[in-house]
């Protein structure tokens, strides 16, 4: 077939273009959300003491971090969603989320005994921050990883890692509200390790699914 | 990178968007033309024909056009694709034996002998159901309208539509797959 007839074939299905960038993005977070919240909520459901805990500093500080961390990615992959993007000028944002986890560390280790530390980082939840933020993200992270299909990314990859970045933000803020560490030492630890599970099967994901 | 030129082409790809099948012939055509010339600079010494990498960007295009953003610049975008297809060309040769230095040489002398060619495109269209390569073969190589080929193949517009769509974005999905 010549370029040219082929030009003919395209032009008679100008009718029928895909769904809007704008509309799948919208749509898949608002879905991953909600499965996110319905996973958590079957599956844990938030501490007792969680009227309580919000008048804590320590508290509040985590869903700062994690709902910084799910906006931030959220924000990055819709751009690099899109074959022009430019990946070097977002990266910028995607530190957001790990300078004020980092802030929050430096301030808890000024706050508390040396001799506190190991125990605050260790804490006693930390297999289950690690089992359940992948379990509450996975849902999420295949919705981003369809709609980056949609798309068109020229660096799936690394779209598919910040896929999993996001899903990790969306299920820690949920699994925040579960956990009663809520030191900056344990969150850095555990939390991190958690996301970094999604992220890497974000990237693995997407190296497969996202192809075009 | 001419700004005015862009706006250009991002105004008739506009109203392509909108559902102009003249306009968006003018605008597959004009990036055609830009992209040929990309990638003939780019592609020359990679055995890779140059007329390829124009379909593939162009089949991407048309499934893709929803990630354009409709009020920015149309040549990176359009660029960007034809660099990813390229990559992606360049990466599917690599993975295939290096051609031989005898090959080449074939190849270049069938390329000045300008014969219509066996492009990757003819491949791709063998993936289609014969209905849907009826639709598309009407409609691209004979030139039908889409009432033209529902008349000659016995089916209403609305089918013809559907078979044209899902064929398109099969050769786009197929396209140069091995």
């Amino acid at each position: 077939m010549e370029t040219h007839e082929l030009i003919k074939a395209l032009a008679a299905d100008t009718k029928r273009s895909g769904m809007p960038m704008a509309f799948a993005w919208s749509g898949a977070a608002i879905l991953a959300v909600a499965v996110a919240a319905g996973v958590f909520l079957a599956l844990l459901g938030p501490r007792s003491d969680v009227a309580n805990a919000m008048q804590t500093l320590r508290f509040l500080y985590k869903f700062l971090v994690t709902i910084a961390l799910a906006l931030s990615a959220l924000g990055v992959l819709r751009v690099l969603s899109r074959p022009d993007a430019e990946p070097r000028t977002l990266l910028p944002y995607l530190a957001i989320a790990p300078a004020l986890l980092f802030a929050g560390v430096l301030a808890e280790l000024f706050a508390v005994p040396t001799s506190t530390w190991p125990e605050r980082l260790v804490g006693s939840n930390g297999l289950v921050c690690l089992t359940f933020i992948p379990l509450i993200g996975l849902g999420p992270l295949a919705l981003l990883l369809l709609a980056l299909r949609h798309g068109a990314p020229s660096h799936p990859t690394l779209a598919g890692a910040v896929a999993g970045l996001a899903a990790g933000g969306v299920a820690a803020t949920f699994y925040a509200a579960h956990c009663t560490d809520d030191s900056p030492l344990f969150v850095a630890t555990w939390y991190t390790a958690a996301i970094a599970i999604l992220v890497f099967l974000g990237w693995v994901g997407a190296r497969r699914f996202v192809r075009w | 990178m001419n700004g005015a030129d862009d706006g250009d082409l991002a105004g008739l790809f506009r109203t392509s968007l909108g559902g102009d099948e003249k306009a968006y012939g003018e605008f597959l055509k004009e990036a055609a033309a830009l992209v040929r010339v990309w990638a003939r600079r780019r592609a020359a010494h990679s055995g890779l024909d140059p007329e390829d990498i124009v379909q593939e960007t162009l089949l991407a295009v048309h499934v893709k056009r929803h990630t354009w953003r409709n009020d920015g610049p149309v040549k990176p975008w359009l660029y960007a694709i034809a660099r990813h297809k390229l990559v992606d060309a360049l990466r599917r040769r690599g993975r295939h034996a290096r051609v031989g230095l005898g090959e080449v040489e074939e190849e270049l002398a069938s390329e000045e002998a300008e014969t219509a060619r066996d492009w990757e495109i003819g491949r791709a269209l063998e993936v289609l159901t014969p209905g849907q390569r009826s639709v598309v073969t009407a409609i691209s190589v004979e030139g039908r309208t889409i009432a033209e080929a529902a008349r000659s193949l016995h089916m209403n517009e609305t089918a013809v539509r559907v078979a044209l769509h899902r064929g398109l974005a099969a050769i786009a999905k197929r396209f140069g797959r091995e």
